[in-house]
């Protein structure tokens, strides 16, 4: 379909400058963006018929992987094995 | 730089916004939407399942009128169990570490309890400053003893959920860090402090669980006190 309403997947490399040209930042539209992203998620793993551990672990995954970003600067310092 | 094991209770930061924040609402991404099916998902269905279960374990010896606390009581239950467990994963911030956050959660529904018995039953909420059958010379002493132990229950409230929750994160941290650090030196001490690591993370999710509970479970028997 026509560019301002392909989803982020559908979209072509070479098209990703322009398609982001058309989206709105506005705090209404993230948020709005948020929820679209969230609610995807969450009926393709979670919200199924026989769901099994498989899609909170992979948030919660996720979390950890976020978690470990926020709080690099700080990790990246510390050393082991060092004699005080 | 040095290690300082108190480090990891720091707020963390990263461009000047706080994790403690996501930290905060992450769990509410763990709970169901909800719908109009009449069966959810299976994640839905447990969860559900699980407050129907906290629901009722906690308003069965309230009377009629603390039923109208269930909401708050239940739904407090669950962000901090959701919130203690999460905090078990690696990497990952606990709210619950900061005393300040945990006296936000205590001070005031203590106070909403209190105020609530002084309001409609006065006489009955001053009468649990002294309790039955205490002989006469000892009243005076009583009521002073009764009244600093109701007063202190907000401070013990956040500071037992401060203090258990951070004694066992920093005892995870110096266990797993003695474990490395013995590893090239001694490995059959490292294993057996490995074992302990194993035992003790165990212990922490328990930990975790109770100390909801019993944070919660305080508050209802404060309300049942008063209501």
């Amino acid at each position: 379909g026509p560019l301002p309403e392909r989803r982020l997947m559908d979209v072509r490399l070479g098209e990703l400058p322009a398609w982001l040209a058309t989206c709105n930042f506005s705090p209404q539209g993230l948020l709005g963006g948020v929820r679209k992203a969230w609610s995807s998620y969450y009926d393709k793993y979670i919200n199924v018929r026989r769901g099994g551990p498989a899609g909170i672990s992979m948030l919660l995954a996720g979390y950890c992987l976020l978690s470990y970003g926020w709080n690099y600067q700080h990790i990246s310092k510390i050393s082991f094995l060092v004699s005080v | 730089m040095n290690l300082s094991f108190f480090d990891q209770f720091a707020s963390p930061s990263l461009l000047g916004i706080p994790l403690i924040l996501l930290s905060m609402l992450f769990p509410a991404l763990l709970l169901p939407m909800p719908n109009n099916r009449w069966i959810n998902n299976r994640l839905a269905t447990l969860q559900l399942w699980a407050s129907h279960l906290m629901t009722k374990q906690l308003m069965t010896p309230m009377n009629k009128k603390g039923h109208k606390w269930a909401l708050i009581l239940v739904s407090l239950m669950i962000m901090l169990l959701l919130i203690n467990l999460l905090g078990l994963l690696p990497y990952t911030f606990t709210p619950t570490t900061q005393l300040s956050m945990n006296m936000a959660l205590a001070f005031p529904l203590w106070l909403a309890t209190l105020l609530t018995g002084l309001r409609n039953q006065p006489s009955a909420s001053l009468g649990h400053l002294l309790p039955e059958g205490t002989p006469t010379p000892l009243i005076p002493a009583l009521i002073l003893i009764e009244t600093t132990s109701l007063l202190i229950r907000p401070l013990a409230l956040g500071v037992r959920l401060t203090a258990n929750l951070t004694a066992g994160h920093l005892l995870i941290q110096l266990i797993s860090t003695a474990t490395i650090t013995l590893l090239p030196i001694m490995p059959t001490v490292s294993i057996l402090t490995a074992l302990i690591l194993f035992l003790l993370t165990i212990l922490e999710v328990a930990v975790a669980m109770i100390q909801a509970y019993v944070f919660v479970l305080l508050l209802s028997l404060y309300l049942q006190e008063n209501i």
